[in-house]
């Protein structure tokens, strides 16, 4: 018998929505998350030190999100620096063991089973490489982001903010109220990829409208068709080249501008290795994104296996809280169906596709949807094709290649520089795997998070869903103490 | 039309073709993946006299290890002559390794206190044996280097990456060529060294290779600053595995660092067919052999993990050889997990038959018609 009957794995705004909501049915919940708060990279969280009081100007819906937590955790079994590296299926269906480590110091392994598992694990940024982007004082997007949510030291720095999509303007936003100078915003797209679809941006387009708003009473230009293609400093960042560019991203012009940081973002990569990991069947979103494939109530293809948020495509906060709640709700019909099912006497008459014992009917045939609320899925709807209008809008062009040097690194980690990358696709390698294989990217700390999008992209493929047995770090010491059975 | 076409572009298909090509032979590789893909690709890069019986896997053991000394001064793919540690638990564990040691006849010290070798090993152990001729390589870089520095060398080489092999031609009852997704590729002599998947191809040509695949994981570690172990240091118990039958999950520790500055730990042998899931208890039992072997290791993060499938026969022994029921058709194949120790001697020897001399070793115990 399984201690819980789902395990949701991220504290974010899918997890905590998707946790709450199957709590709020009756489940038995556990949430594990790897911050210390829950939040997720969106809501991340100041240190509960900085008793900061004007904490929501930073955040869009934060109270809202709070209020969730505060109901999750009288529900729910929270638990928080749980890295979760590992998860797999047990015994046969629905029976699903994670495998996590607690603590910093002191790591301990920590054994969690359950019935079903909600997989809301986030997104990291994209980065694209270029000359300098290893200098310190050049950060992802979503890292001045975390570094001004998290500690709010930017007051005073000189900053630029390149990518493309809506994600840079709240940054810089964020990064100006700061009390940060924002000399500039660039978007190496064109500068209306939002306006061309006002229908479906009625509510983003406010939110938008907001940041353009804060930018522009700070001063803050706004330059479309513009990237940082190379970064420039001794030791650390003091200026940058910025290139103005054609459609394809192909830099036709350039100038300097002086800066002391640097924030860049290209999007998201959707965080799937645990989805991998349990067998669930994955496709690519339109950014080119291994995301993990779901039927209409967030089912993957393996039963008891639920998926929402960015695993399942880079839609953003509110797209993943409504995808949780879905989650949370199928979650909870299938398992009453399961149980119901369970507890008939044998030998009764219903009609049930045939299948192995102790399979799950609903599960492997059940209708989709059935147990859903209709506002919340016709509410998916709408922000499913709003985030695919934004990947539409908001491409990455492939003339970012022509950034590179020869010495440009494309790894950080094992410090592969594009020449090396080079050489192994002339000695034979034809894909993102075998370039890794010959020439080490992807080796190191990162495992190919940070890099893995650009070295698929320079080896010609799409990025293939991330084979990670070692999800997260872990010691010999807590691998070897490792437990099936539940703590 | 080409003199041999290799099937595989993994270590042991590298060296046939590098040798081959040396010997002035017309070469084209073909493989359904890029190089190194395969097998290759996943293992250790093990160059080990240490862990074989005496016979003649150990003859081409040998050969395999100068051969290896060579290449290294052809092309650069982190050859590292580190030397192998044997270690042993108990006095009769130690008594039984100098014994075979002394049987193989190969360069060894017999050694006692083993903190001179390593100094992080746990306290307790009985001692070990030093074999010195055993080495590592990058086994990827390898096989990717050799092709390319035959290309550059002998200039009679190509490199088919991305090409599936559907079927194998004959003409009057021998092998005119191969069948490919890419069109007919024909030569006068095709080279099976398809590694685990050689059983396939043989079966294209209409003959039985018993070659089956064996699961092995493979741990690494975060990269260490300093490093914690210099050897290939393995326990006793991975000679008497690497002969085993048993079809059941068998591990023994086996801790090697690389350049990179990770630690690598096997070693796991199953028999689970093509089946890429990960096992957490093996996983686990890896771990804590080598925090056992080495305590330090203890702290230290495990980033990543992998496996592959290493082609076994049912004697252990690889397939090297004319195809005596099939004229023209020569495998190069089934050499467990001891591949790229012995890709070199495979080549070399296979190369001689290809060009029509006597091989320098015997290759009557690696027939292809034995099995039948």
């Amino acid at each position: 018998m399984s201690a819980y009957d789902l395990a949701v794995v991220g504290g974010g705004p899918a997890g905590v929505a998707g946790a709450l909501t199957a709590a709020q049915a009756g489940l038995r919940v556990a949430l594990l998350d790897a911050a210390p708060r829950l939040g997720g990279q969106y809501f991340r969280r100041l240190p509960e030190t900085f008793h900061a009081t004007r904490e929501a100007a930073l955040h869009h819906g934060l109270d809202r999100f709070l209020r969730q937590s505060r109901a999750l955790r009288s529900l729910a079994d929270v638990l928080l620096e749980h890295r979760v590296w590992a998860v797999e299926r047990h015994g046969g269906l629905g029976d699903f063991v994670v495998h996590a480590v607690a603590g910093d110091r002191e790591e301990r392994p920590v054994t969690v089973r359950a019935s079903a598992l909600l997989i809301a694990t986030g997104a990291h940024d994209r980065p694209l490489p270029f000359p300098g982007w290893d200098l310190p004082g050049v950060l992802t997007a979503g890292g001045a982001q975390a570094l001004l949510k998290g500690n709010l030291v930017v007051a005073g720095r000189r900053v630029v903010v390149a990518g493309t999509g809506p994600f840079p303007l709240p940054v810089a936003a964020g990064l100006a109220r700061a009390g940060a100078r924002v000399v500039e915003v660039l978007e190496a797209n064109g500068p209306l990829g939002l306006a061309r679809h006002p229908a479906l941006a009625a509510s983003k387009l406010g939110e938008a409208a907001g940041y353009a708003l804060a930018l522009a009473r700070h001063r803050v230009p706004y330059r479309a068709r513009q990237a940082v293609v190379a970064a420039h400093g001794d030791g650390e960042l003091t200026h940058v080249t910025v290139g103005r560019l054609d459609r394809d991203w192909r830099v036709v012009a350039t100038r300097t501008v002086e800066c002391d940081t640097l924030a860049v973002g290209y999007g998201f990569v959707p965080q799937v290795e645990l989805a991998v990991q349990a067998g669930c069947a994955m496709g690519h979103d339109l950014d080119g994104s291994p995301v993990v494939s779901v039927d209409a109530a967030q089912r993957t293809s393996v039963a008891g296996v639920y998926a929402a948020g960015e695993p399942t495509g880079v839609g953003g906060a509110e797209l993943a809280e409504v995808e949780g709640r879905i989650a949370g709700h199928a979650a909870a019909a299938d398992l009453r169906s399961a149980v119901h099912l369970a507890a008939e006497p044998p030998g009764t008459a219903v009609h049930r596709p045939a299948e192995p014992p102790g399979t799950p009917a609903h599960w492997a045939a059940g209708p989709a949807g059935l147990a859903v609320p209709e506002p919340l899925l016709r509410r998916r709807a709408r922000l499913r094709a709003f985030a695919q209008a934004l990947h539409r809008a908001y491409p990455v062009r492939p003339g970012w290649r022509d950034w590179l040097t020869p010495a440009t690194l494309v790894c950080r980690c094992e410090e592969v520089p594009y020449e090396a990358v080079r050489e192994a696709m002339d000695l034979g390698a034809t894909d993102a795997r075998s370039v890794k294989l010959l020439a080490r990217p992807g080796m190191g700390w990162c495992q190919g998070r940070m890099c893995g999008y650009a070295v698929a992209c320079l080896a010609g493929e799409l990025p293939q869903a991330p084979r990670r047995p070692i999800a997260q770090p872990i010691t010999l010491g807590s691998l070897e103490r490792m437990t099936d059975d539940p703590s | 039309m080409a003199d041999v076409i290799v099937i595989g572009a993994g270590a042991v298909g590298a060296a046939c073709a590098y040798y081959a090509a040396r010997a002035g032979l017309d070469v084209t590789v073909v493989d359904r993946g890029p190089v190194a893909g395969g097998t290759t690709g996943a293992g250790e890069g093990n160059v080990l006299v240490s862990d074989k019986e005496p016979g003649p896997e150990l003859d081409l053991a040998l050969l395999s290890n100068r051969l290896w000394r060579e290449l290294a001064e052809v092309a650069d793919f982190e050859y590292e002559p580190k030397g192998g540690l044997v270690v042993a638990e108990t006095p009769e564990v130690l008594a039984r390794l100098e014994e075979l040691a002394g049987k193989q006849g190969v360069e060894h010290t017999r050694v006692t206190d083993l903190r001179d070798y390593e100094p992080h090993l746990a306290p307790g152990l009985a001692g070990g044996v030093h074999y010195p001729q055993d080495a590592q390589v990058q086994p990827m870089l390898a096989a990717a280097r050799l092709l390319k520095a035959a290309r550059e060398r002998y200039g009679s080489l190509r490199l088919r990456t991305g090409v599936t092999v559907t079927g194998v031609l004959t003409s009057s009852g021998r092998v005119t060529g191969v069948r490919t997704t890419e069109g007919d590729i024909l030569g006068g002599a095709v080279v099976n060294a398809a590694g685990t998947w050689g059983g396939e191809i043989a079966r294209m040509a209409g003959v039985e290779l018993p070659i089956l695949p064996r699961r092995g994981f493979i741990l690494v570690t975060e990269p260490l600053r300093e490093p914690l172990v210099r050897h290939k240091v393995y326990t006793a118990a991975y000679v008497t595995n690497v002969a085993s039958d048993s079809a059941g999950l068998e591990t023994s520790a086996v801790v090697e660092g690389t350049p990179a500055g990770t630690v690598l730990i096997g070693a796991s042998r199953e028999r689970v067919g093509f089946d890429r899931t990960v096992s957490l208890p093996v996983l686990r039992r890896l771990a804590a052999q080598a925090v056992a072997l080495f305590p330090a290791l203890r702290d230290v993060r495990a980033i990543r993990a992998y496996c592959g499938f290493r082609p076994y026969c049912p004697d252990h022994l690889p397939v090297i050889g004319e195809d005596p029921r099939l004229p023209g058709l020569h495998h190069a194949c089934g050499h467990e997990g001891a591949g790229i120790g012995l890709a070199p001697a495979t080549g070399h020897l296979l190369a001689q038959v290809l060009s029509g001399e006597r091989p320098d070793l015997d290759l009557t115990p690696f027939d292809p018609g034995r099995f039948s």
